[in-house]
């Protein structure tokens, strides 16, 4: 297990280096997925099954894809690096790195105590999906519904938006 | 030394499994090359022509011949390709297929299964989701206007046809309860009484197809299945007439023949998750066979028979269906997609859910 864990987060971490580092944005979105795919395995050595294969199916499989589709639609080539705007937002960005780096150093120097071998861990037959579904259904019945409502009005809002300028765009031609 | 090392249950595991994972691989590939040339003759027939009938008996060795071609011919990368991308897009048609086969029990368990996960139908729609890359990256790497427009129809299509086949795998899991390929397939097992005519009693094979509530789902998921293969009628990436070829439009050698594999290998597979899910598996009468009754599922290689003979009956399908119907018109394509597969799914999701809760899965 160890072996497969450090190969797996080795690769999380220098995918995800390679996402920011790379000059062109396809590149880069394909590290992401590479990024996405590491991570859905370190979930799968956690016993976590159905958030492995989730993480596949709607990160690696949909969204990339949207954001790729996207992306080539664009035909962008190389980055913009030059302008008084892009260095303000790289300023902002190395800050938050360092905020990020700084927060993520004296959380490292506490002294973590391993947790009790994972108690909540079902049975390997029927596995997680049962349990999540149990639980998502049960005790967080509430905001499962509540995430559910919430994408309905966003993907109602995203198909308003677009008739809207069709229609608009309709009228001036 | 190495009686001791084989006497740990991990390592007999590992090695059954690269056993069964490498015969498994170069039977499709085996398969696979034989389709090609099924596909070629079936067409034939159905055009009314005779296929490739030249290379050794009845054309048989047709296919070994079309294979050393592909080998023998100039590779060409377009220039301004993206050259890494391009040599990867082809690996990425063919992998996902080859994964999902390993979830899929083509016979009785553990003998014809590599392994038995509680998330196999989760892992076949991962896989079938991350096959959308190789054919748009594909047609994004050759630097070509076609190549690319074939590319993007793929991604647009794949997509909205992946929704409605998730949607109809769902009535499946509400009827056996597990998400195991394994354990879909053991929940139709047998058989079960219909009626009884002229003091004769009727069986049916316990199937998914056959209890109402799964025959939509079963006809979506054909339907979707075409649409993910981008097999005609939903062929569109490739669209000859108006986009050359599409997104394999500047490839050629073997890693054009990557895509081809790629797509039969696809075929394979969907066909398989569909008889898992629908046909019963590797499921079927044992006719006998082994001193048996006629429902009894006889020997274990009687299962692996059944699966073959439906894999079979399911690829001859596939190909009858390309050369009959015309392609879709793309808004046709998109329409049917949304406005159709998509509602009917999910009724069909609250009609089974309603049913099962009120009689029970087997009813």
């Amino acid at each position: 297990m160890i072996p497969l864990f450090l190969g797996f987060a080795a690769m999380l971490v220098i995918t995800s280096l390679m996402v920011v580092l790379h000059k062109n944005p396809v590149t880069s979105a394909l590290f992401l997925v590479l990024s996405f795919s590491s991570l859905a395995g370190i979930y799968l050595l956690l016993h976590a099954e159905f958030l492995g294969m989730v993480q596949i199916v709607v990160y690696a499989g949909a969204i990339m894809v949207l954001f790729l589709f996207v992306i080539m639609y664009l035909n962008l080539q190389h980055d913009v690096e030059t302008g008084v705007q892009i260095a303000v937002r790289r300023g902002i960005g190395w800050l938050a790195g360092a905020v990020l780096l700084l927060a993520g150093a004296t959380l490292l120097r506490r002294g973590w105590a391993l947790g009790p071998a994972n108690e909540m861990l079902p049975d390997e037959a029927s596995g997680n999906v049962a349990a999540i579904g149990k639980v998502l259904y049960s005790r967080y019945l509430f905001p499962f519904e509540i995430t559910s409502i919430l994408l309905l009005v966003a993907m109602i809002g995203v198909i308003i938006i677009a008739k809207g300028r069709a229609r608009s765009a309709g009228e001036t031609t | 030394m190495l009686a001791e090392l084989w006497s740990n249950p991990a390592v007999q595991t590992l090695t059954w499994a690269l056993v069964k994972v490498l015969i498994i691989l170069h039977a499709m590939l085996g398969v696979v090359s034989y389709l090609i040339f099924a596909e070629r003759k079936i067409c034939g027939h159905i055009q009314a022509r005779v296929g490739p009938n030249r290379v050794g008996p009845f054309g048989l060795l047709q296919p070994i011949a079309d294979v050393l071609k592909l080998l023998f011919k100039e590779e060409f990368i377009p220039a301004g390709a993206n050259k890494v991308v391009f040599h990867i897009a082809p690996i990425l048609a063919v992998f996902p297929a080859i994964v999902t086969f390993s979830v899929i029990p083509m016979g009785p368990p553990p003998m014809f299964v590599v392994t038995d996960i509680n998330v196999g139908l989760l892992l076949f729609l991962a896989m079938s989701s991350l096959g959308v890359y190789g054919i748009t990256l594909g047609g994004w790497a050759s630097n070509n206007k076609y190549a690319l427009l074939g590319g993007l129809r793929s991604s647009a299509q794949m997509i909205s046809y992946e929704l409605a086949m998730g949607l109809s795998t769902i009535p499946v899991l509400l009827a056996s309860s597990t998400m195991s390929l394994v354990g879909i397939v053991q929940a139709q097992a047998g058989a079960y009484k219909v009626g009884t005519i002229a003091g004769f009693d009727l069986f049916l094979p316990n199937w998914g197809i056959f209890h109402w509530y799964l025959v939509l789902p079963f006809v979506i998921f054909l339907i979707t299945a075409f649409a993910e293969t981008n097999r005609a009628p939903f062929d569109l990436p490739e669209a000859e007439g108006e986009l050359v070829a599409g997104f394999h439009t500047e490839y050629s050698s073997m890693k054009w023949a990557l895509f081809f594999l790629g797509e039969y290998m696809n075929m394979l597979v969907i066909s398989a998750i569909a008889i898992t899910l629908f046909l019963g598996g590797y499921h079927g009468p044992g006719l006998g066979i082994g001193g048996g009754g006629f429902w009894d599922p006889g020997p274990a290689w009687m299962g692996l028979v059944w699966f073959m003979v439906k894999l079979g009956a399911f690829m001859f399908f596939f190909i009858w269906v390309r050369w009959t119907y015309p392609r879709l018109r793309y808004d046709q394509l998109m329409n049917f997609g949304w406005k159709v597969l998509l509602p009917a799914a999910i009724v069909n999701v609250l009609l089974a859910g309603v049913w099962i809760f009120l009689k029970g899965p087997r009813a």
